[in-house]
């Protein structure tokens, strides 16, 4: 890994931490109250603050998954180079484009 | 006397760092397999709001609920134990970093029982 893949990941590592821990406060919250479509839809559709709130998210999920599962792959398979850089892009755009799509689905 | 290293005789392996190490390379490749699942059930509000609902009724089943205390753990161990490396990395150096990891551990399994007795209860 080198040193610009290793500070995009602790980087966005440190932006998650927050994230993380409010993603699962509102696990908490929105399933005591009982999961239903009408409910995370009222709290997400038309809100610019949780739309910029998720897509951050998934932006910084994506970058560090792909990240991540490069380094794993190194470690743990004869994958090497050019292979390594196309699985983390693989890996990445999946996740940002699958990641953009729902945050277009729960707020627009 | 077994003159070898614990790398050699496996030892390693019983190290809680090592399994700290260890259990933040699965939780987050296994994050990294759940998240398109994730989005592809959220995604489905942009076919309307009935195909989001169906899928909640759906999870609201007991195996699916297990399976999110599950996930919920995975979250949790995964961003203590980053919070840890991210410590090693910019900190200065301390004592007590087996103490740290298994409480990082143990924090993550009190989160997820705390999930598991919120949709029980």
């Amino acid at each position: 890994m080198n040193v610009r893949l290793y500070i995009l990941q602790r980087a966005t590592a440190a932006i998650m931490v927050p994230l993380v821990v409010a993603h699962i406060l509102v696990i908490f919250y929105a399933t005591r109250r009982g999961l239903s479509a009408a409910e995370i839809l009222g709290r997400t559709r038309g809100s610019v603050g949780w739309g910029a709130f998720y897509a951050l998210f998934v932006l910084a999920a994506a970058t560090h998954g792909a990240i991540g599962v490069r380094v794993v792959a190194s470690e743990w398979t004869g994958l090497r180079g050019h292979r390594l850089d196309i699985l983390m892009w693989g890996v990445g755009m999946l996740l940002a484009t699958l990641g953009l799509r729902a945050v277009i689905a729960v707020v627009l | 006397m077994d003159r070898r290293s614990p790398l050699h005789t496996g030892g390693h392996r019983r190290n809680a760092l090592w399994i700290a190490a260890m259990v933040h390379r699965i939780s987050g490749l296994a994050l990294a397999c759940f998240l398109p699942l994730h989005f592809l059930a959220l995604g489905l509000a942009i076919r309307g709001e009935a195909q989001l609902d169906g899928f909640l009724k759906w999870s609201a089943n007991p195996y699916v609920k297990l399976a999110e205390t599950g996930l919920i753990f995975l979250l949790a161990v995964h961003m203590l134990g980053g919070l840890r490396v991210l410590a090693i990395e910019n900190l200065p150096w301390r004592e007590g970093q087996r103490r740290l990891a298994v409480v990082a551990g143990g924090a993550a399994i009190v989160v997820a029982a705390l999930f598991l007795l919120s949709v029980v209860i």
